[in-house]
């Protein structure tokens, strides 16, 4: 049998979030370099994954199969197709930033201060997260998946509630409130949508007998796994609602804001750029292949809805006055794009997607990362606090508006080629959409260049005239996350190879193919 | 004698303590209406018992027996204790059981 | 000689990375090296143009293919290159132009702290634009288009710490984001309706294509257009980037990037031609905006808002000769081409003027500088002579082609659009006149600022003057250099195509109704402005005249239309989704918690109730089953 390098990496983090757990709390620069070094051996263990897949081979690659709970059919499999890839790839990268940015946002605080924060429990979590959201990439047996799509929401959980963002306008009683309440309200959401998918995966594996993917998929296109109409519809919804709550989608998505709002700016990134692409990912892997018919049946409504996703998403983030809110909302538009590429299905609109995923990962957490560096040193999250940082901090300004602009999409970075691909693929089938969509171009302009003005232009204000730059921390965070933005926007290449033949394996599990241009003579 | 009047005789030995359980606010006179209430379960076993030509209702009469001593023993410490501490045996003034 | 494309665009590019990450230790000598390496794209272009002369009139497109950009199936992108006679006449024009105000930023910006970075943004600007027009295909000139939107939306805001400055920033960006939306519309449909959006596929093809489509993609390219070019209705923007420093409205403002979007318009030639009402849509949006333009530079007492004012209209005009089709193509380039260097002189020169008078722009307080300052009082003069199209100069050459071209449309349109073209030669005679006479002729006007500094006019150094120079004797010789023999149309025929119009009016008559609008603009400018002294507060002025000061109202609209209405959309939005959307579900959580409140009651601890309810319960219990049994 050769070495088991899925659950390798996923064990990984795990094992290293109980020993950094473990670290007594007197030596906590230790727990922070044990949880960098652990992070960044799963980086090199999902490089490994990503060389060692092989973009034309067989659909799901280095699979692993054992039997786990005989009775009820569950066997722990494991396997990649190249979209999975990306994404561990994508969270494999973006630990060790999250790990590095956060450095001392969780130190014990000032003496006096009665709350306790086991600084090490902070990476702990983070790398139990890291180890949930890969092997929910990985699994391709339903049961797995769901295991550890709900028993995300633990780790998740204590990061929000326990290692909050402690700038607020209204002082350190009403911050703690916020968070429990933002905590609670993420639990909460993400518990019901996933309680939903409980019944679900039960109802499926009623209908099916089993509950790995590959096998159901196989049936369901052979045609030997007969289901109803009605029945595929409601399996698809009870599924399909959990990961609408979790990418979110709209009107599932008020949890967001308070999530992001609340945490500090790395769990942030951890909560948008990394947990909520296991709901976008798992709508592309288990609602397309196990219920196409079904997914082909409610395109409509979820096109409209990722629709009102972007340009309400993108409408709340101009109104805002907090900056990470702004953020939240911003990434409620781009999730609407993620859906609707998905759902468009042509190969423009879920190639885009996928490199959506991808793209929005990394330009969301360049932004917020800066974002917090910025929140950190004024210790206020309300835009109106600031002004004219530009003059003070020119190097954080010059990050924060490539940041800016990569959310805006700009020609040149990375989401501009995804978002694209989003736009056209939608265009192609359903035109009035996809115009309807550009307008989330315009509304994405409006909001990034006034959060900007706002903050970094204009006259210095007092409080920011003495703000220091940013530190060698923060510029390795930074500048590595701007270098791949720039190299994924010119040469989107890499990325494009590994997911496409994935993607014209959905194409074709949803009997889709993509419409002809009207002038066949010019190809 | 018909045996069915004794169903009635039990019937009204049962209503009787049932009321005094709910009723009555000392803790005694609560505990001797449960007492009635389960001797005019035992009286309607017999009789069962009798009507139905099997030994089944006698053997759970003598298992109330043995339950309702026991529970005898327990409940009267419990009350003793009770009006120990609080110098009452009042059911109403403890009312400590909710949350 | 393919590689030479792509070190074009390197060139200015590497200048950029260097310059913005360089760092302060390249203080002293970043604005040397941009100046450099825009000097070296242009001997760059240089080399590719002799390529060029020495080839066939047919065989002078090279094609250089990079790398495949965005690969995905059935849609391809790939970073290629297109140099042919139309791009290589923008490559000469933005390297060269752009060279020399490198060179004049050098001084212009002498004082500026920040110089280094304004050098990298310039160059930014160089890379993005090179990339504009050599891209081959439309997704890769979006790139560039979206580049120069961005380097521009940097320089005008340059100065970020004045709001005026960011806030009119940020409008550029805006504004043409809705132009954007546009073009990359059109994208999309090209790619639905050819399967791809590379020029050559889509160009070839285009006739196969269904009128309405055609029309539709026609339509969304004018609409970005009008945004880079600002066109009506989206021509807001332009006066409020004057913000920025005055090389950048030389270069991006009037000389190369606002030219985009004729750019666009004859690029996609194939496209227009054969969709009649998108072409008439484009005459119409560049007929109005050359008069809407000319008004509002009648009345702005703003030396660079007049300018800005003229560009728009100016502009107007080749929107109108692109707008016309095969006649009109070749002088709509011709124009850009003069436009740029007289243009750009004037506004080097407007910027010599603010350089001398403390960066004051009122024209009301300038007045006599022609003694003060002579180089930039000749360069400027010759400027001036060339864009109100004084006979044998640049502007004369380029302007009257259009105005001929238009009367020859024909029908009625062609009388319509050519008595708009001559009524805006007329005003721009005035316009141009009275900010000649305000600024250089008549009494000094200054007075000392509330600090007491009084203004000292004096010639600007002798890296400014260079530039002056060189761009007034192209506005000069430029345009009789391209007419004469009609070298020009030669050259960009092969390209654009062209064919001759008939005119219903012969061509000397045009030049002389020309003539006489020129004419009588300047005598009224004269009487207006030179008789009288020019009174240092502006006079009331008539209605006509405060809205043009208002640029014709179109900034109001747009605030209480968009600004006003978006914000109260976007803060009735917020307060939905707190109360309506968070609502729902904060009240489904507010309706359990008050549900298991009341649940609550029912635990008070007392011993009797808990033995009402087992009774009750019991009771319960034995009613149903006895229901039950008799059911």
């Amino acid at each position: 049998m050769s070495f088991p390098l899925l659950t390798a990496t996923a064990a990984l983090p795990a094992v290293g979030a109980v020993i950094t757990a473990a670290v007594p709390a007197a030596r906590r620069t230790a727990a922070k370099w044990l949880a960098l070094l652990v992070s960044l051996a799963t980086l090199a263990l999902a490089v490994t994954v990503l060389v060692r897949f092989d973009p034309d081979g067989a659909r799901y690659q280095l699979t692993e199969s054992h039997a786990w709970i005989k009775d009820f059919g569950v066997r722990y499999e494991l396997g990649v197709d190249g979209i999975a890839v990306a994404l561990i790839a994508l969270t494999a990268l973006l630990i060790p930033f999250i790990i590095l940015a956060g450095w001392n946002d969780a130190d014990p605080l000032e003496t006096g201060s009665r709350r306790w924060r086991p600084t090490q429990g902070f990476f702990a979590l983070i790398l139990a997260v890291e180890a949930m959201v890969l092997i929910s990439f990985e699994a391709t047996d339903v049961f797995v998946f769901y295991i550890f799509f709900e028993a995300m929401l633990i780790p998740m959980y204590f990061l929000i509630g326990g290692f909050g963002d402690r700038a607020h306008e209204h002082g350190e009683a009403a911050a703690s409130t916020q968070r429990s309440y933002a905590a609670v309200k993420f639990l909460l959401y993400n518990l019901v949508g996933g309680l939903i998918m409980l019944a679900a995966v039960i109802g499926l594996y009623v209908v099916a007998g089993n509950f790995s993917l590959q096998e159901i998929a196989q049936a369901r296109a052979s045609g030997s796994l007969h289901m109803a109409t009605n029945t595929e519809r409601w399996l698809f919804l009870g599924f399909f609602f959990a990961f609408a709550v979790k990418a979110p989608l709209w009107p599932l998505h008020t949890w967001l804001p308070n999530a992001m709002q609340e945490a500090t700016a790395p769990v942030a990134v951890l909560i948008t750029a990394v947990v909520d692409k296991v709901g976008t990912f798992a709508m592309l892997r288990f609602c397309l292949q196990l219920f196409p018919e079904a997914s082909k049946w409610a395109t409509p409504a979820i096109l409209v809805l990722s629709l009102i996703s972007i340009v309400y998403g993108a409408l709340l983030a101009v109104g805002q006055r907090d900056i990470k809110r702004l953020v939240a909302y911003a990434s409620i538009s781009h999730f609407g794009f993620i859906i609707m590429g998905i759902f468009a299905m042509t190969s423009q609109g879920q190639s885009g997607a996928t490199l959506y995923m991808v793209n929005h990962g990394i330009s969301t957490a360049a932004l917020m990362l800066v974002a917090g560096f910025l929140i950190s040193r004024r210790g206020s999250r309300l835009i109106a606090d600031y002004g004219g940082v530009q003059k003070a901090a020119p190097v954080l300004a010059g990050t924060f508006l490539i940041g800016g602009l990569a959310t805006l999409s700009l020609p040149g970075l990375a989401p501009f080629v995804s978002e694209f691909l989003v736009l056209v693929g939608t265009f192609a089938r359903y035109p009035a959409i996809g115009v309807i969509a550009t307008f989330g171009i315009v509304l994405a302009a409006l909001y990034t260049l006034v959060l900007y003005q706002r903050t970094m232009t204009g006259p210095v204000k007092p409080e920011v005239s003495a703000m220091p730059d940013l530190r060698a921390r923060e510029l390795v965070v930074v500048a590595p996350l701007i270098v791949l933005l720039i190299f994924l926007g010119v040469y989107p290449k890499p990325v494009t190879d590994i997911v496409n033949p994935a993607v014209k394996q959905t194409m074709s599990d949803v009997h889709k193919t993509d419409p002809k241009p009207s002038v066949e003579a010019a190809k | 004698m018909n045996p069915v009047n004794y169903l009635y005789l039990a019937a009204l030995l049962f209503t009787i303590g049932a009321t005094g359980v709910l009723i009555r606010r000392n803790a005694i006179v609560v505990f001797m209406c449960i007492e009635l209430m389960l001797n005019a379960c035992n009286l309607a076993f017999v009789t069962f018992s009798r009507m139905h030509g099997n030994l089944d209702g006698q053997i759970i009469a003598f298992f109330t027996m043995v339950v309702a001593a026991a529970e005898v023993v327990v409940g009267l410490a419990i009350i003793v204790s009770l009006f120990r501490t609080r110098h009452s045996a009042s059911v109403d003034d403890a009312s400590l059981m909710k949350l | 000689m393919e590689n030479l494309i792509a070190l074009l665009i390197a060139a200015p590019l590497l200048g950029a990375a260097v310059l913005l990450t360089g760092g302060r230790r390249l203080d002293r000598v970043g604005h040397w090296i941009g100046t450099l390496l825009s000097a070296a794209s242009f001997v760059f272009g240089l080399i590719l143009f002799v390529d060029l002369l020495g080839k066939n009139a047919e065989h002078r497109t090279l094609i250089k293919h990079l790398f495949s950009w965005v690969p995905v199936a059935g849609f391809q992108a790939d970073a290629t290159f297109r140099l042919d006679q139309l791009s290589m006449t923008f490559v000469l024009l933005i390297t060269g132009v752009g060279s020399l105000i490198h060179l004049y930023s050098v001084g212009y910006m002498e004082h500026d702290e920040r110089r280094r970075r304004f050098f990298g943004y310039l160059n930014l600007f160089l890379a993005a634009m090179l990339l504009l027009v050599l891209a081959d295909n439309y997704l890769l000139l979006y790139v560039g288009w979206e580049g120069v939107g961005l380097a521009s939306y940097l320089l005008i805001g340059f100065w970020q710490h004045k709001p005026s400055a960011a806030t009119a920033a940020k409008k550029a960006f805006l504004v043409n984001r809705v132009g954007d939306m546009g073009l990359s519309i059109a994208i999309m449909l090209m790619f639905t309706t050819f399967g791809s959006f590379a020029f050559g596929p889509v160009l070839s093809h285009a006739t196969q294509a269904s009128e309405g489509k055609l029309t539709a993609i026609g339509l969304m390219l004018l609409l970005a257009a009008c945004g880079k070019s600002a066109q009506v209705p989206l021509q807001s923007w332009l006066g409020d980037a004057m913000e920025g420093p005055t090389p950048v409205s030389a270069l991006i403002h009037a000389a190369t990037m606002v030219t985009a979007g004729v750019y666009l318009i004859v690029r996609s030639g194939a496209v227009f031609n054969a969709a009649p009402d998108a072409q008439l849509a484009v005459t119409v949006v560049g007929a109005v905006t050359l008069l809407f333009g000319a008004i509002v530079g009648c009345a702005k007492d703003d030396i660079k808002k007049a300018l800005a004012g003229s560009t728009m209209s100016q502009i107007g005009y080749m929107v109108l000769a692109a707008g016309l089709g095969p006649i009109g193509y070749v002088f709509a380039i011709m124009h850009l081409v003069t436009h740029g260097f007289f243009k750009a002189g004037l506004f080097l020169g407007a910027g010599s003027v603010m350089h001398g008078m403390n960066d004051e722009v009122d024209m009301r307080k300038y007045g006599g500088l022609r003694t003060y300052m002579p180089v930039t009082f000749i360069t400027f003069g010759l400027g001036y002579l060339a864009i109100i199209g004084f006979p044998g100069l640049s502007g004369f050459f380029s302007k009257d082609k259009i105005i001929e071209a238009a009367f020859a449309k024909g029908g009625t349109e062609g009388w319509i659009l050519g008595g708009a073209a001559l009524l805006g030669a007329a005003i721009t005679a005035f316009y141009m006149t009275r900010v000649m006479l305000m600024t250089f002729f008549g009494e000094k006007r200054w007075q000392p600022d509330e600090n007491g500094n009084e203004p000292h006019p004096h010639e600007s150094p002798r890296v400014m003057r260079i530039p002056m120079i060189v761009l007034a004797v192209g506005s000069v010789f430029a345009g009789g250099l391209f007419s004469i023999g009609d070298r020009f149309l030669h050259w960009l025929e092969p390209v654009t195509g062209h064919s001759e119009g008939h005119s219903p009016v012969s061509a000397w008559t045009v030049t002389g109704a020309t003539m006489v609008c020129l004419l009588v603009g300047v005598g009224i400018a004269w009487a207006q402005y030179g008789r009288k002294p020019v009174p240092a507060v502006a006079p009331r002025g008539s209605l006509l005249t405060r809205a043009a000061r208002r640029d014709l109202l179109q900034d109001d609209f747009n605030h209480v239309v968009l600004v006003r209405g978006g914000e109260h959309l976007t803060r009735s939005l917020v307060y939905v989704d707190h109360t309506l959307v968070d609502g729902v579900v904060n009240g489904t959580a507010a309706g359990f918690g008050g549900l298991s409140g009341r649940l609550r009651r029912l635990q008070n601890g007392f011993a009797r109730s808990y033995a009402v309810s087992m009774f009750g319960g019991a009771a319960l219990l034995v009613a149903a089953t006895l229901l039950m049994r008799a059911v």
